[in-house]
């Protein structure tokens, strides 16, 4: 089949992205990406994506809207219970041998698997000794994240999912409620840090315990893939953790030798030590 | 078809899936051609079981949908809870854990508008029972492409909402029984 004129349209569009914002989407996965995009282009009344670019490229602020439909901003706190529950009983016994502790939360979004992190850690009693790092791309949703309020109505879930995480105490410590949102406890941002991070095109900033990168790597092709995996493999310390999500895997990724399963139905690895 | 040979069917159903799907897929020989895309709409929190009771029932291949997964025939591909399942331009699966579209993730439109995409006239779609209207704009967005278009009919569906709504959308769709698009599914790999 000979290449349909939207698929062409939006190589171009990313392409003008790329050369004039420095952000870098073409080796994402094209679909889900045309999807969302095509929900951008409505969102801008344009009827092509070649209309878009025009906004984008004489625009300025046109892109930074455009970005929270370019990344993917759905999560939940303690988003799959089981991937937590392994964290918090045979993730947290390891770290608890170390001084010191890191946790990289690669792709956060608007801070929910970092929040649940900050919780987690204050649970085991961790917290004083760590420091979060929470990344993305989107400014906007770093910006929801330093904020820390959530709409009220997702806070069921959020408890339901905390409890059966194997949470110790009850979510509502941890946030105040009011005019429809929860605002969650300043404290818990004391040992984190937001910051713009690209796994496109930045390299390693730290040496880590712990990478969550969790429902990140399914919309990035295999190239890409492999490029934040390595990120993964250079940053973490000798025998950490890497937790990917439910649908992730190291199978196929040309870095799956330097790590071993620690939980495979949870997706957790463990890096191997230096042979 | 419209001249042009089949290469994959997608098929979406909600309440009554099981007892639908089971009208057909175990009728498909071992060495069926094509692939099969099935979106069922299932609770997010369950570890579907799907793929696993179908396996027993069929001689094809049945699987839960992976990740950037090469699509091959003589296979049926679930997918999976919580995740919607789309066709890359290369003919491989891919999953997203976007917003959920119409309540529903997966999503049978999601899976529907990027296979129309990728497969073009080549494509076969199929909405099945169902008590919402998930799958209209996919089926349309299929027949756009040139492909084909096949509804349960209502009248003996377990929920009629979702191929009514199908064929409001979609009236040159073909509204048929279990038993016909069980016939259609082996005319259509082997042309008189």
């Amino acid at each position: 089949m000979p290449e349909k004129t939207d698929d062409i349209e939006l190589r171009l569009l990313l392409d003008s992205i790329s050369r004039q914002y420095h952000y870098d989407f073409r080796g994402y996965s094209m679909a889900s990406l045309k999807r969302r995009l095509g929900q951008g282009k409505e969102h801008f009344g344009c009827h092509t994506f070649s209309q878009l670019q025009d906004r984008v490229l004489h625009d300025s602020t046109v892109l930074p809207k455009l970005l929270s439909y370019l990344t993917v901003q759905v999560s939940e706190l303690f988003r799959d219970p089981a991937y937590f529950r392994i964290l918090r009983e045979r993730v947290v016994p390891h770290l608890k041998t170390y001084p010191s502790l890191k946790v990289w939360v690669a792709g956060c979004s608007a801070g929910e698997e970092v929040y649940s992190l900050a919780i987690l850690f204050r649970e085991e009693g961790l917290e004083s000794r760590t420091l979060i790092y929470g990344t993305d791309i989107d400014p906007t949703a770093l910006k929801k994240a330093e904020a820390g309020v959530y709409e009220l109505n997702r806070i069921p879930l959020f408890t339901k999912n905390h409890r059966r995480s194997g949470g110790k105490s009850s979510l509502s410590d941890y946030y105040t409620a009011g005019y429809g949102a929860a605002v969650f406890d300043k404290s818990l941002r004391r040992r984190v840090v937001f910051s713009d991070h690209s796994l496109v095109s930045d390299a390693v900033f730290a040496e880590v315990h712990l990478v969550s990168c969790r429902n990140v790597l399914i919309y990035f092709e295999r190239d890409l893939q492999d490029r934040a995996i390595g990120l993964f493999k250079d940053s973490l310390t000798r025998k950490g953790f890497l937790g990917l999500g439910a649908k992730e895997n190291l199978r196929f990724s040309k870095h799956a030798d330097a790590f071993a399963d620690f939980a495979r139905e949870e997706r957790i690895y463990q890096k191997r030590g230096a042979s | 078809m419209s001249g042009s040979r089949a290469e994959a069917i997608v098929i979406g159903a909600s309440a009554g899936a099981v007892e639908a799907l089971s009208a057909f897929l175990p009728t498909l020989p071992s060495d069926y051609p094509l692939p099969l895309l099935v979106v069922v709409h299932v609770p997010p929190d369950k570890n579907s079981l799907l793929a696993e009771l179908f396996r027993a029932k069929c001689r094809v291949d049945v699987r839960e949908a992976e990740d950037k997964e090469p699509i091959l025939g003589s296979s049926v591909y679930f997918a999976p809870p919580d995740y919607h399942l789309l066709v890359e331009l290369d003919k491989r699966l891919s999953l997203s854990s976007d917003e959920p579209v119409s309540f529903s993730r997966p999503s049978i439109d999601v899976l529907f508008e990027s296979a129309a995409d990728a497969y073009g006239p080549g494509l076969i779609g199929i909405i099945l029972t169902g008590a919402n209207s998930d799958g209209a704009r996919g089926l349309r967005a299929i027949l756009d492409a040139g492909g084909t278009g096949l509804v349960q009919d209502p009248t003996f569906a377990h929920a009629r909402e979702m191929p009514q709504a199908a064929r409001e959308a979609c009236p040159e769709a073909r509204t048929l029984s279990l038993e016909e698009i069980a016939a259609y599914l082996q005319e259509v790999v082997n042309p008189a």
